[in-house]
């Protein structure tokens, strides 16, 4: 490997390739943490289920604490009473993490538009990856998480680091 | 046979109070008196307990925004008599200037809630009622969006964790 030909004084190289490294390891072991509020939430367990099998993607064990997630997968309708709930739980997960909006209510609000419904999760969150659809099929949800494991193999800049949105 | 019981229940109801029984009509079936915001918990005290009536279930409680007349609010009970297996619609104005009627938890300890909600919604505001604070929306939430006037697209602010 490079490593046993680097001369002294050169970190530069073997930096880089341990973070592609990490990357390509993060890339297949996306832990999602599922925040199902609505009917989005069938679709995720069709997504994690046998049929679709998001497990051949490296993200199919499912936290149920925010603390041992990457993946915020929002899937449903979010009120402002529920929005300072979700907030938290997101400031919960350690970094480097990801937001997911499944759908048009956690994308837009959807067709909930009124006085009790956030317009959208990036209203408080900043969101990765929009899956449009309502609800989307599991393909959506595949699709969400390539969509991410490409962010990882770019090194793209996360939503947090492009959007630092303080509420 | 159905149509005579239920007349019953509203001509007792005539009969005992008068004048406070603003009108009454059984359309579609279904009993219907509009009263006097003043005496309502004797209504409903007496629904409870007349032996002929026995309203011991209520059922509902919700609040009617009708905007542009006067008085503007419309309080409905909704009541069943377990006993009696017989239903009466009871429905009361109540002005915007002073939306207050008198809480009916003495009669019914479950309308509670209801009432809770009718204020959230409407802003009516039940007299008497041990706990009226909002129910569905949150504590810093302005204004009441049941109502007719409240715009479509008012947004509120976003709260924190703790409120």
């Amino acid at each position: 490997m490079a490593v046993n030909r680097a001369k002294d004084g050169a970190p530069g190289f073997l930096t880089t390739r341990f973070e592609a490294l990490l990357a390509w390891g993060r890339k297949y072991s996306i832990y999602p943490f599922t925040f199902a509020t609505a009917c989005c939430g069938i679709e995720v367990m069709g997504a994690f289920g046998t049929h679709y099998d998001l497990s051949r993607f490296g993200a199919e064990v499912v936290r149920f604490s925010p603390r041992q997630a990457d993946m915020l997968l929002v899937a449903g309708t979010v009120n402002y009473k529920m929005a300072p709930v979700l907030k938290r739980i997101h400031d919960q997960m350690l970094e480097p993490k990801w937001v997911v909006a499944m759908g048009a209510c956690a994308a837009s609000g959807g067709f909930y538009n009124n006085y009790s419904v956030l317009q959208g999760i990036d209203k408080i969150l900043p969101v990765d990856v929009y899956i449009p659809g309502c609800p989307p099929n599991p393909e959506g949800i595949i699709d969400a998480v390539v969509a991410i494991q490409k962010l990882l193999e770019t090194g793209a800049p996360r939503a947090a680091e492009r959007w630092p949105i303080k509420i | 046979m159905a149509e005579e019981k239920k007349s019953a229940v509203l001509e007792t109801l005539v009969g005992k109070f008068g004048d406070d029984i603003v009108s009454t009509h059984s359309d579609f079936g279904d009993d219907t008196a509009l009263v006097r915001r003043e005496r309502i918990v004797e209504i409903c005290t007496f629904l409870r307990d007349d032996p002929a009536l026995r309203f011991d279930f209520a059922m509902d409680l919700t609040g009617v925004d009708y905007l542009g007349e006067e008085p503007r609010f419309e309080v409905v009970y909704h009541l069943y008599s377990l006993e009696k297996k017989h239903r009466v619609r009871i429905k009361t104005r109540v002005p915007e200037e002073d939306p207050v009627i008198d809480s009916v938890i003495p009669v019914w300890a479950g309308m509670d809630w209801y009432e809770r909600e009718a204020y959230d919604m409407y802003g009516i505001v039940f007299r008497n009622h041990p706990n009226l604070k909002r129910i569905l929306m949150y504590e810093s939430f302005v204004g009441h969006p049941l109502r007719k006037d409240y715009p479509k697209a008012r947004r509120q602010p976003t709260i924190g964790p703790d409120e």
